[in-house]
């Protein structure tokens, strides 16, 4: 039986920890991206399930894997401003606009899987064009990093590109700044003419985007066809991992790595006598622990200044 | 010389029926600071709001350098000049003070905020009015005035040439005030012309070159400052318009109820609110405090009822020292008509009758082992109804489909109709209608004849020198002036101690 | 207090009629027979004593998940944790009904009873944590789905499995654990009768107590709780501790009528269903089993139609995003609104 830390030596746990934190990687950001504008936004879990459907039909329907990418990104956009506009325009609730977009989704892709194919739950007669997978020239040749770093689908490598796109939008740039301004104090950010409503529905445009990336990595990289509940849960750790993470984009991609880590070990240590369930939940008592340390590190920094600081 | 910018007969009503402006005029010369002085709600707000675009007016039209001006929006009347610096200041807190400048106005340098820029034309402009800001410090770490500064600044990175500030000194410092004021006339050399708006005579003294008094909405002069005095601004800006006349029973005055000793009261952000007041109000006797909004009385009632800590002195009820806690105070037979009838007073999408027995849980007639007493509950609500002439269609209707009198009476209906032995009543008639108003006003005298002691804190003249027995008056969290008899003081006397003109001897 | 309430009735009326109206579209536009198809969606459920006994018996989770959210809404608070306690107190409930001994009558009392406390103390965690130190409640709810999940599931495999089957269950529950069925011919089971129960004692608490009254005025106006001397945070306690009993409850009630083992191996996805009955019901307590009742109703039509004609079953789920959406959509008829209350408020002027 191999031990333990043959398991952490191994090159290609380290691989499978790259691949399964790309769908969370993809879905904490775009929650984090409209928390920075003052939205709580629960609809990922939804967003990568439909996204990942759309992935599939489109790129089968086309034969064409970039095209069906495409076609995820249109319809992960396509959901969030729907719950933009409901939210926005016509004040439904945030939290209850993202619980009918995952209610939506969840049903919705099977009904119309079933309306297209036939099929029920799973895409049988609809394969998805898968992604392609990248081999980076002279990394891949580094020992055991090569291992673990080259090789992954395009989708990993686009997830990375992500994070630091967005890390760099939001720093830096003057639609970052108005992102963060509407989010922290809007009234600020509509005393010098930033519309909040039309910051609040671009980044939830953004965050359908980037959570459309991680649906279509499920149905064309992960897996190569659409399942039924195929995110199963991973929008939700999204959400974890991004609240872990307090609204910094670099933490919440490591608290991403967490979960993937915990995750590709769950996988892994089914070959020991470990019991799966219990090690399962480390990642999410893991998130209780690092919110309540964070909350009190907030509420001690808003208590020494005295000033009222909302809390996240 | 041809005004820079002209409000010519403006009128405001709002859809509730208040009239905010009625006929108001107003003309700024390019160069000058021009005070804007008032009471709360004499209309100075609204005259800004709509200079700034953010009300539209009922009547009259603005011009700017002589063209017909209609700003649609702040961002329009940012375009064309104007800068205003809101008493709550509009920054976010976790950026440095650049990036609130520069907010929505961003030089680029590729797809990237120019920073280095940015920083710079902060620095420069600071350095250009003597600010010494560094542009690179959080605004979450800066003090009340440095927060100013930012706002200012704000203003003229986006070409500000007007600059309106309302009420700045309201949070500063005596050394802040001082600091601003070298600043503004800094600006004002650089053909920046300032709207001043203040209550504080010394103030408006010491900067401006003209003021327009405003009083009920009505502008009651124009003036250069030179040419009055402060009694005179102070005669025009308090005063009553109608006087109330109501009957007091003559009772003698029972123990006292109320005892304040010593206090001093402090905000989140440690600056003194109340120092060393020392008041007493005996059972059956009404106590008024006057004095312009913000001088502490907010502060000193919702101390008495516990809503706020006390820094140091004593507050008793009933010879009890209060708890600071408001479940405290609410124990000993006190009765409390808050400020915001809407944030505080009610529960908005609860029935009249649920408003009216929150403080009654306790009482068997409403509540037995837990169990609420429905018949006697709904008979009791009938009642108060009635009695309060609330109107509306049953007492189960909600209270927010009322109108603000209303929803009033249903407040002092339930604080009230317990016969506390102490009432705190903080603003008890404000937007409220005459007729709701002189029903409070007869409520809060029928207590006073059933032996309550009655602190009763309002802005609205009329009210405290009719019901009072004895006046206290508030400026800058003291104590500038007591009478034992209100009736024997002259309105324009009650204008000097309120705007600070003037000190009793001997007063704390 | 009448036109306020017809109003919210007639918004929500135009939600459902929306959401309706719109599954009728997919199944015209879907359905090679579509006539066929909408008979066995809107007939179907109601055809025969068995058939409406499965809207019944679905419906009784609901009815908790439903109550659930209802005192949460009523007091404004918010959580997704009904999930985990569901699962939780079904397991424990299912694990004692295998493994104790007691009179006919009672046993199921007692197991429900332990169902019930199990809820309302981990109902109470994620209000003490966020007490404490101030973190999300939202988020340590959902949090505590999976963790509460991953204990259960190591649990019912490593201490409460019947090791001599092959799937992951518990033993067969005793006799006298199970809820007898109430309605000869269908499934329906005495957690009907609970479920009613739970219905009119948290009507009678929120309209009828002081702790209801305190519970309420809090969800109005926390400022005014707290003005009127009320103690907000033993209120929020209160409500918590209730919310997790009814999921608890639920829980038990689902797992000692419906089967003979515990044999749950994933969430089972109630707790979503909770918001949207408690939207539908207004979270009023003697409005949620109707509520229930529609959307179990709606759920065995679309089940019926994708059983006997081309539609699947999934489109109900369209209809209830769709009602969750309108409902809670503040603006939906804010004008229709506006207009009345602003000709009454004129009525009124003219009146004093």
């Amino acid at each position: 039986m191999p031990s333990l830390v043959d398991m952490l030596l191994n090159p290609s746990f380290w691989f499978s920890v790259l691949r399964v934190t790309t769908p969370i990687i993809f879905a904490a950001i775009a929650a984090l991206i409209t928390d920075k504008a003052g939205i709580m936004n629960i609809s990922m879990e939804g967003t990568m399930l439909f996204s990942a459907l759309a992935g599939t039909i489109v790129s089968a329907l086309t034969q064409s894997a970039w095209i069906g990418l495409l076609g995820a990104m249109a319809a992960g956009v396509l959901l969030s401003l729907t719950l933009a506009y409901f939210t926005l325009e016509l004040k439904t609730d945030v939290i209850l606009g993202g619980v009918a977009i995952n209610l939506f989704a969840d049903g919705g892709s099977i009904f119309i899987l079933y309306l297209l194919t036939g099929d029920k739950g799973t895409s049988v007669s609809l394969a998805s064009k898968v992604l392609p997978s990248v081999t980076i020239p002279l990394i891949d040749k580094i020992p055991v990093l090569g291992a673990i770093i080259s090789g992954h689908n395009a989708l990993t490598y686009i997830a990375a590109a992500t994070v630091f796109a967005v890390y760099f939008m939001l720093k830096s740039t003057p639609l970052g700044l108005k992102i963060r301004a509407v989010g922290e104090n809007s009234s600020a950010a509509q005393s010098v003419g930033v519309s909040a409503k039309k910051i609040q529905y671009l980044s939830l445009a953004l965050s359908g985007l980037i959570a459309s990336l991680g649906g279509a990595y499920m149905s064309m990289a992960y897996l190569p066809n659409f399942s039924r509940n195929m995110t199963s849960g991973r929008g939700w750790i999204a959400l974890a991992a991004e609240a872990m993470g307090q609204g910094g984009v670099l933490a919440t991609s490591a608290a991403s790595l967490v979960f993937g880590f915990a995750d590709a070990m769950a996988n892994a240590l089914q070959m020991f006598s470990l019991p799966a369930e219990l090690v399962g939940i480390i990642p999410y008592v893991a998130t209780v622990i690092g919110l309540i340390l964070y909350s009190v590190r907030i509420k001690n920094a808003k208590k020494r200044r005295g000033a009222s600081k909302k809390p996240l | 010389m041809e005004p820079l910018l002209e409000a010519r007969n403006i009128s405001k009503v709002y859809p509730n029926g208040m009239a905010a402006n009625r006929s108001v005029n107003f003309s700024l010369q390019k160069g000058e600071i021009h005070a804007l002085a008032g009471e709360n709600g004499a209309g100075k707000s609204t005259l800004m709001k709509i200079l700034f675009g953010m009300e539209k007016p009922s009547e009259g039209e603005l011009r700017l350098n002589g063209a017909p001006f209609s700003p649609s929006s702040p961002q329009d009347a940012i375009s064309k000049g104007l800068g205003m610096v809101h008493q709550h200041f509009m920054l976010v807190p976790s950026f440095t003070i650049a990036q609130n400048v520069i907010l929505g106005a961003a030089p680029r340098k590729g797809l990237s905020v120019d920073w280095k820029k940015a920083a710079q034309e902060t620095a420069d402009l600071s350095a250009k009015y003597n600010f010494s800001l560094d542009p690179n410090k959080r605004v979450e770490d800066l003090s009340v005035g440095m927060k100013q500064k930012v706002e200012i600044i704000k203003a003229l990175y986006r070409g500000a040439k007007i600059l309106i500030l309302d009420e700045p000194t309201a949070v500063l410092t005596p050394q802040e005030t001082a600091e601003l004021f070298s600043q503004l006339f800094k600006l004002r050399e650089s053909g920046i012309t300032i709207v001043f708006i203040s209550h504080k005579l010394k103030e408006v003294k010491a900067i401006c070159n003209r003021i327009t008094i405003l009083r009920g909405g009505r502008n009651m002069g124009v003036f250069q400052v030179s040419d009055v005095s402060e009694q005179e601004i102070s005669r025009l800006m308090v005063g009553r318009d109608v006087a109330l006349k109501y009957d007091k029973d003559n009772i003698p005055p029972g123990d006292a109820i109320l005892e304040i000793n010593r206090l001093f009261l402090k905000n989140e952000d440690g600056k003194t609110k109340v120092s060393n007041v020392s008041l007493s109000v005996p059972g059956g006797r009404i106590l008024g405090i006057a004095g312009v909004d913000g001088n502490g009385q907010n502060e000193l009632a919702r101390a008495v009822m516990g809503e706020i800590p006390i820094a140091s002195g004593e507050i008793r009820i009933c010879g009890k020292p209060a708890t600071g806690k408001l479940q405290g105070v609410r124990q000993l037979e006190t009765g409390y008509i808050p400020e915001d009838r809407m944030k505080q007073g009610t529960a908005g999408d609860a029935s009249i009758s649920d408003n009216l027995i929150s403080i009654r849980l306790k009482s068997p007639e409403v509540c037995s082992k837990g169990i609420l007493r429905k018949k006697k509950i709904s008979a009791l609500s009938e009642s108060l109804v009635g009695l309060y002439r609330i109107l509306c269609s049953s007492a189960d209707q909600k209270v927010s489909m009322l109108s603000g009198g209303n929803m009033q009476k249903v407040v002092v209906a339930r604080e009230c109709s317990t016969s506390p032995k102490l009432l705190v009543a903080d603003q008890p008639t404000r937007g409220v209608d005459v007729g709701s108003a002189e029903l409070i006003h007869h409520k809060l005298l029928e207590l006073r004849k059933n032996g309550t002691a009655i602190l009763l804190v309002s802005a609205d003249l009329n009210e405290v020198m009719e019901l009072s027995d004895h006046l206290a008056i508030m400026f800058n969290g003291q104590i500038s002036a007591y009478f034992e008899d209100p009736s024997q003081v002259s309105e324009e006397e009650l204008g000097l101690y309120m705007l600070g003109l003037k000190k009793q001897e001997g007063i704390s | 207090m009448r036109q306020d309430k017809s109003f919210e009735f007639a918004r929500t009326l135009l939600s459902i009629a929306i959401s309706l109206a719109l599954a009728f579209a997919i199944i015209a536009l879907s359905s090679k027979e579509p006539l066929a198809a909408l008979r066995y969606f809107i007939i179907g459920p109601l055809d025969s004593a068995s058939h409406i006994g499965n809207i019944i018996e679905m419906a009784i989770p609901l009815v908790f998940t439903g109550l659930y959210y209802s005192i949460l809404f009523k007091s404004n608070l918010f959580n997704l944790g009904a999930e985990g306690l569901f699962f939780s107190s079904g397991l424990l409930s299912g694990m004692l009904g295998a493994t104790t001994y007691m009179p006919p009558g009672l046993h199921p009392f007692v197991l429900i009873l332990a169902g019930g406390l199990l809820g309302a103390l981990l109902g109470l965690i994620p209000c003490a944590i966020n007490y404490k130190w101030g973190a999300s409640t939202l988020v340590v709810s959902l949090m505590m789905n999976s963790i509460l999940y991953g204990i259960c599931m190591f649990l019912l495999n490593n201490k409460f499995r019947d090791v001599s089957s092959y799937t992951i269950v518990t033993e067969p529950f005793q006799a006298t654990a199970k809820l007898a069925r109430i309605i000869p011919g269908t499934r329906v089971h005495a957690g009907a009768i609970i479920a009613i129960a739970c219905c009119v004692f948290l009507y009678l608490f929120l309209n009828r107590t002081k702790w209801g009254y305190e519970l309420r005025m809090l969800g109005s106006n926390k400022h005014f709780a707290e003005y009127s001397g009320m103690g907000v945070a033993s209120i929020m306690f209160l409500a918590h501790a209730i919310s997790g009993a009814l999921a608890g409850i639920g829980g038990s009630v689902e797992v000692l009528g419906m089967y003979s083992k515990f044999q749950w191996t994933s969430l089972p996805g109630y707790g979503l269903d909770g918001a949207l009955i408690a939207l539908l019901a207004k979270s009023n307590p003697a409005v949620v089993p109707f509520a229930a009742l529609f959307i179990a109703y709606i759920r065995n039509g679309a089940d019926m139609m994708a059983r006997l004609s081309d539609v699947p079953a999934e489109m109900v789920a369209l209809v209830q995003a769709a009602i969750i959406l309108l409902i809670s959509s503040q603006a939906l008829l804010k004008g229709l609104r506006e207009r009345s209350l602003l000709s009454k408020l004129k009525g009124e002027n003219a009146n004093a």
